[in-house]
């Protein structure tokens, strides 16, 4: 392998749609391009398609009539699974029941024909690598659901592999071990520098280890871009309201202003046109007294989170906007409170189609 | 009535059944096998008597055969009926499980249809060979018999098992490198161990102790239904009836631990 920026293969779907033998159709015809090294998320609610496309990369799954998948420039279509040298977990990691932890991870290599000693070696250099020393040679139902899935990534990873495929490989877990999980499989993948496919509906776990997500939808890629891309510039209202908390808010425009009934709120741009449909976070939207603000409004309801309170102010558009403060404000429910918005918070998204 | 004593009460029909029908034959049957001129040694004549321990071997090897094939058989068709959906399937299921209706007699007879002096193979064998090919009144009848009585038992088992296994293990073996034999190998066959002990057992011991086809086939298959039979009937030799009686049982017990401890860690690994 080259020791230049990563390591693996290069992807690149081509038009790749599938229909299934009843009619549906799982994926519209998608292109995509994948860097080697890169990270690349697929992300969306379940149906998306997300799972349908990386099944068509792993070659689980044929692409409908005029789609191809190449890696490194090489056509793989008619390529089967096990023969196109891809690293897989799945979400229900998929271990052999009837193998020890180490005879999974050796699997690969073994079906590979490589010598035992070598074997083993390269076992003992994934299990360090994954932190599961001393389950070597347990049996799989003796070991843990976080245990699991750093055994089924070791597997995966063990036959180097020219592309890591990891289909929602933390969706098992409790929601505590899921994020301590996510910042280890970062720094793994970030360390291993392969080129990694991962299908996810969890949009933090996109955020943190993406290098690009895919934000799909109904079997169509809605957005595709860096987390920073789709988080601040979202280009549809689905993107918005998918990633993060966002309030979508119709208002109609005059002299750069978005013309709310709590008050009058600048736009980035020139924005000739009658009316709008804007995204505004609420982490961008500062709280004031309402005397001096541009907006205000009526609080609805506190809600105390720890480190932050979510506010629920009505009277400022035409829908409640979710707030967030911070937690020394002292804030109640029925007053009335003021509100600031930057212009560059405020996202104009396209009219729906 | 305490709770107690009424739990004892309801066990009361459970102990008055087992002791009628199971535990006083079974005594009686033991106490007649060592009831003849030998004594106790006649539990012994199934293996000393050269004739008995034929018999026995004769049996044990039957029952091994119809095991193994009928396990081949049903394995390589219940992954493909439970696998694939063509026209015609759901009736075929049912049709392959039409057998379970059959008694013994039914079996044999139709094995005498297919192989016997006026059969199907025998026509057959005539027109094509100018020989003809009859084996129905053999043991090989026999074997045909228990495979046509055994494929369809053991086929529902391995279909419910090949269901609940989980594609995921077929998958994750492909992406490893895996060859679809070393898929078969490696994943399918172990994950389906514990249907094969199970199914395998019910074959294995239907084989060893049906009568009915042996009976209709012929009277002179050296199995162990028929020897007892022959004991029991004709020559009223009853001590020995029974003592091969208790040893037939022994043995295929003994034979299915024997194979369930053999399996038993693929079985408790596959679990």
């Amino acid at each position: 392998m080259s020791a230049q920026a990563g390591h693996g293969a290069s992807v690149r779907i081509e038009t790749c749609g599938k229909t299934f033998a009843d009619g549906t159709r799982a994926l519209e015809p998608a292109t995509l391009e994948i860097a080697r090294g890169e990270t690349l998320v697929l992300l969306g609610p379940s149906g998306c398609g997300k799972t349908t496309m990386l099944r068509i990369i792993a070659g689980l799954e044929l692409p409908d009539a005029g789609g191809r998948v190449l890696f490194d420039d090489k056509d793989m279509t008619a390529v089967p699974i096990e023969r196109r040298n891809v690293g897989m977990v799945f979400q229900s990691y998929a271990l052999f029941p009837n193998m020890t932890v180490s005879d999974n991870i050796g699997y690969g290599l073994k079906i590979r024909g490589v010598p035992e000693k070598e074997r083993a070696a390269r076992v003992a250099e994934l299990v360090a690598l994954t932190n599961i020393s001393g389950l070597e040679h347990r049996r799989i139902d003796q070991l843990s659901g976080g245990q699991r899935q750093r055994v089924a990534l070791a597997r995966a990873v063990a036959i180097r592999p020219g592309i890591l495929l990891l289909d929602e490989p933390l969706t098992a877990l409790d929601a505590a071990l899921r994020d301590r999980l996510r910042g280890e499989l970062n720094r793994l993948l970030r360390a291993l520098g392969i080129t990694t496919i991962y299908v996810t509906h969890d949009q933090s776990e996109a955020m943190e280890l993406g290098d690009r997500v895919v934000v799909m939808q109904k079997g169509k890629i809605a957005q595709i871009g860096t987390p920073r891309e789709i988080y601040f510039t979202p280009n549809s209202r689905f993107v918005a309201e998918f990633i993060g908390a966002a309030n979508i808010v119709e208002a109609a425009i005059e002299n750069g202003h978005l013309v709310l009934p709590g008050g009058r709120q600048p736009i980035n741009g020139d924005a000739n046109i009658p009316a709008a449909v804007a995204m505004i976070r609420p982490e961008t939207i500062r709280v004031m007294a309402a005397e001096s603000a541009p907006l205000s409004g009526i609080i609805d309801s506190v809600s105390f989170i720890g480190d932050r309170q979510r506010l629920v102010v009505s009277g400022v558009s035409n829908r409640s906007l979710a707030v967030d403060a911070p937690n020394t404000v002292r804030a109640k429910s029925g007053e009335r409170i003021g509100l600031s918005i930057s212009p560059d918070a405020v996202r104009l998204l396209p009219p729906e189609s | 009535m305490s709770h107690r004593s009424f739990v004892w009460l309801c066990l009361l029909p459970l102990a008055v059944v087992t002791a009628a029908f199971f535990l006083l034959p079974m005594a009686r049957l033991v106490v007649t096998g060592a009831a003849g001129p030998q004594g106790l040694a006649g539990y012994l004549a199934i293996l000393t008597e050269p004739r008995y321990r034929a018999t026995l071997l004769n049996t044990v090897l039957l029952a091994t055969a119809t095991t193994i094939v009928t396990l081949i058989v049903a394995t390589v068709a219940g992954m493909f009926l439970q696998r694939h959906r063509f026209p015609g399937r759901a009736i075929l299921i049912a049709m392959l499980t039409f057998p379970l209706a059959f008694p013994g007699v039914v079996v044999g007879f139709m094995i005498i249809l297919l192989a016997g002096r006026q059969g199907l193979i025998g026509d057959f064998s005539n027109r094509v060979l100018g020989e003809k090919l009859v084996f129905a009144y053999s043991i090989y009848g026999l074997f045909l018999g228990y495979l046509y009585f055994s494929i369809p038992r053991v086929i529902l088992t391995i279909m419910a098992a090949v269901q609940k296994l989980d594609t995921g293990l077929e998958e994750a073996a492909r992406s490893l490198g895996a060859s679809p034999w070393a898929v078969q190998r490696d994943v399918v066959l172990p994950a389906l161990a514990p249907a094969f002990v199970a199914s395998g057992a019910i074959a294995f011991a239907t084989a060893m102790g049906a009568f009915g086809t042996a009976f209709t086939l012929a009277t002179n298959i050296d199995v162990l239904p028929m020897l007892i039979y022959t004991e029991f009937t004709l020559a009223a030799n009853f001590s020995i009836s029974a003592a091969l009686s208790v040893g037939l049982g022994v043995v295929t017990w003994l034979i299915l631990a024997l194979a369930r401890s053999f399996s038993g860690s693929a079985v408790a690994a596959a679990g």
